[in-house]
């Protein structure tokens, strides 16, 4: 019997490992469980059974009330090691990820972070993930005895909601006092945007002259009725537009059915986070950009002369 | 300030080539080069030794016998010596084994007020050694940071987070993974790599760090492919009449049934 458990500092990313923990548990004999930390941990249970958890795992005591990686770390440990849980499931987001290794390190397992998807050869997890800087997907096996994942949000689909039932168990942790102190948090400027989730994707890149002309992709962006994403010099090196937009191998992981990539070469760090569109079109002035090999269709041109030129004709459509 | 910056010699991945009939990556031969984020730690390392007006950095990095040369990336960049790290038992640790390896020449190298890692590699962005060495070491750990200072005794350090910036403090002896955005790393001067050369360097093997084969027995992840993705792109490209071209590619993604709807 496999006992897998499953943690996400994000519901929804819990929600989405349970979806598939459900649809693999009986290939796998497997049980899966959750973990719930923090404040609010016992009143979710409900929830994570409804998404697929046979057991909960909850504690709300007050040194878990901040998220701490090397509490978490710790209440995680004592977890699984003491319901002989050999699979550890965990949402990669930033604290995620860096929970799951030194997770890790604590059950002296072998771990993969930032996995993009797993699939299931007889009973091993066949993990994917990128590497070489985003130039080839891996697929890789833990051979060691204790496994911990770290998956991308979004890479598995939530399933329904059902009126699942299990078992929450109140856990008492021996936890230490973190070694680092939260002084202050200060909040992010308001971009809730979701570009995981949009049909139409505009993304910009270099070829963007100054911050003044974003009006022209915000047009374009307008009539396509898509989501504007960036590449990382925008976003980071620039500011001209939020984080949360960036697309890449360090950004967002995108699978619009329409990607429209203006004035970007191409590189492998970006363009990874498009690789899954369904159709592909770029517009770039220089006919050797790399992007124009994994295009399905291609403008060669100055994105300021031809992306007015296509606002205009798309609102005729 | 003494501190200690962990570097990862790595292909520039940017010149990686693609083979078309196997997909696999063509990287023999490409220049070999610490990674972005590295090299943001090591920027970061000498501004705070330079902040504190005394110390040193040690710049502390793993890899192939070609390491001889690219350390003198990081000692040309600011380090006032280093550490290279180089056996045959090295070479395909997973990163369990190199957390391994990198503490125990941490804890050869002595005392440190600060260890410093780049938040991941450029080439797996797997980001799981500084938080394994974090755990083996018993430091208390500064992830994501986007900005650091040594204020009151202690280093405060702004984490980049989804949703915040989280303000973090911790006493010292610290480690510290910083993320790209943190600086920029100076570009050295002729003086600077022309000095470099003549930097304390020592290299160190499994043996010198009290290592055998038995350490890293184990075969922790076995790689099935590792292959680039097939691109099966109509890679249809307009040049020349924009107008034209413009009505042929919005015919075309109506048909293809890709705007709205």
């Amino acid at each position: 019997m496999t006992n897998i458990l499953i943690y996400c500092d994000i519901d929804e990313g819990a929600f989405e490992l349970l979806s598939w923990g459900k649809k693999v548990k009986d290939s796998l004999h497997a049980t899966i469980s959750a973990v719930l930390l923090g404040k609010g941990a016992k009143g979710k249970a409900a929830d994570y059974f409804a998404y697929g958890a046979d057991k909960v795992y909850w504690s709300e005591q007050a040194a878990l009330t901040d998220f701490y990686a090397d509490v978490y770390a710790d209440a995680l440990f004592q977890i699984a090691n003491t319901n002989d849980h050999d699979i550890v499931l965990i949402g990669s987001t930033r604290r995620g990820k860096e929970l799951a290794a030194r997770l890790a390190q604590k059950m002296q397992a072998g771990c993969i972070t930032d996995a993009g998807g797993i699939e299931l050869k007889g009973q091993d997890l066949v993990v994917h993930r990128y590497t070489l800087g985003g130039n080839t997907l891996s697929s890789e096996v833990l051979k060691t005895a204790k496994k911990v994942i770290s998956v991308l949000p979004k890479s598995f689909e939530k399933g329904p909601k059902s009126a699942g039932q299990g078992e929450a168990v109140e856990v008492s942790l021996t936890l230490k006092e973190p070694k680092t102190k939260i002084v202050e948090k200060k909040g992010k400027a308001g971009d809730a945007v979701s570009l995981e989730d949009a049909q139409t994707l505009v993304c910009i890149g270099r070829g963007l002259n100054k911050k003044e002309d974003l009006p022209l992709v915000e047009t374009l962006a307008k009539t396509l009725n898509a989501e504007i994403g960036c590449t990382r010099p925008l976003s980071h090196e620039w500011q001209w537009l939020s984080e949360q937009r960036e697309v890449g191998l360090s950004g967002k992981k995108c699978k619009p059915r329409l990607c429209v990539e203006l004035g970007i070469s191409g590189q492998i760090q970006h363009t990874v986070g498009i690789r899954d569109s369904k159709v592909i079109v770029a517009v770039n002035k220089d006919k050797t950009a790399p992007i124009f090999e994994m295009v399905d269709y291609g403008i060669v041109g100055d994105i300021y002369e031809v992306v007015p030129k296509l606002s205009e004709k798309l609102k005729t459509v | 300030m003494d501190i200690i910056v962990c570097l990862k010699q790595n292909v520039d991945m940017k010149q990686i080539r693609i083979k078309r009939d196997t997909r696999e990556a063509v990287i023999e031969g490409l220049p070999l080069l610490f990674g972005d984020m590295d090299r943001n730690a090591l920027e970061e390392a000498v501004k705070l030794k330079e902040k504190a007006g005394s110390g040193k950095v040690v710049a502390l990095a793993m890899g192939s016998a070609k390491l001889k040369d690219t350390i003198k990336d990081a000692l040309a960049g600011g380090a006032d010596e280093a550490v290279i790290l180089i056996d045959p038992l090295f070479n395909t640790l997973s990163s369990t084994g190199k957390a391994k390896v990198l503490a125990k020449a941490i804890q050869k190298i002595g005392k440190f007020d600060v260890l410093m890692v780049g938040e991941g590699s450029t080439d797996n962005y797997s980001g799981q050694v500084g938080p394994r060495l974090a755990e083996i070491l018993d430091l208390p750990a500064l992830t994501y940071v986007r900005q650091m200072e040594f204020t009151g005794g202690k280093m405060k350090a702004t984490r980049n987070m989804e949703e915040s910036f989280e303000v973090v403090e911790a006493a010292l002896p610290v480690l510290a993974a910083v993320t790209s955005g943190i600086n920029e790393p100076r570009i050295p001067s002729l003086m600077q790599i022309l000095k470099a050369a003549r930097k304390p360097l020592q290299e160190w093997n499994a043996a010198a760090l009290g290592l055998t084969a038995a350490d890293f027995a184990q075969n922790e992840t076995e790689v099935l492919s590792n292959l680039a993705p097939v691109e099966q792109r109509k890679k249809i490209i307009y040049e020349g009449k924009i107008d034209e071209n413009i009505t042929s590619l919005v015919d075309s993604l109506i048909k293809e049934g890709v705007l709205r709807g």
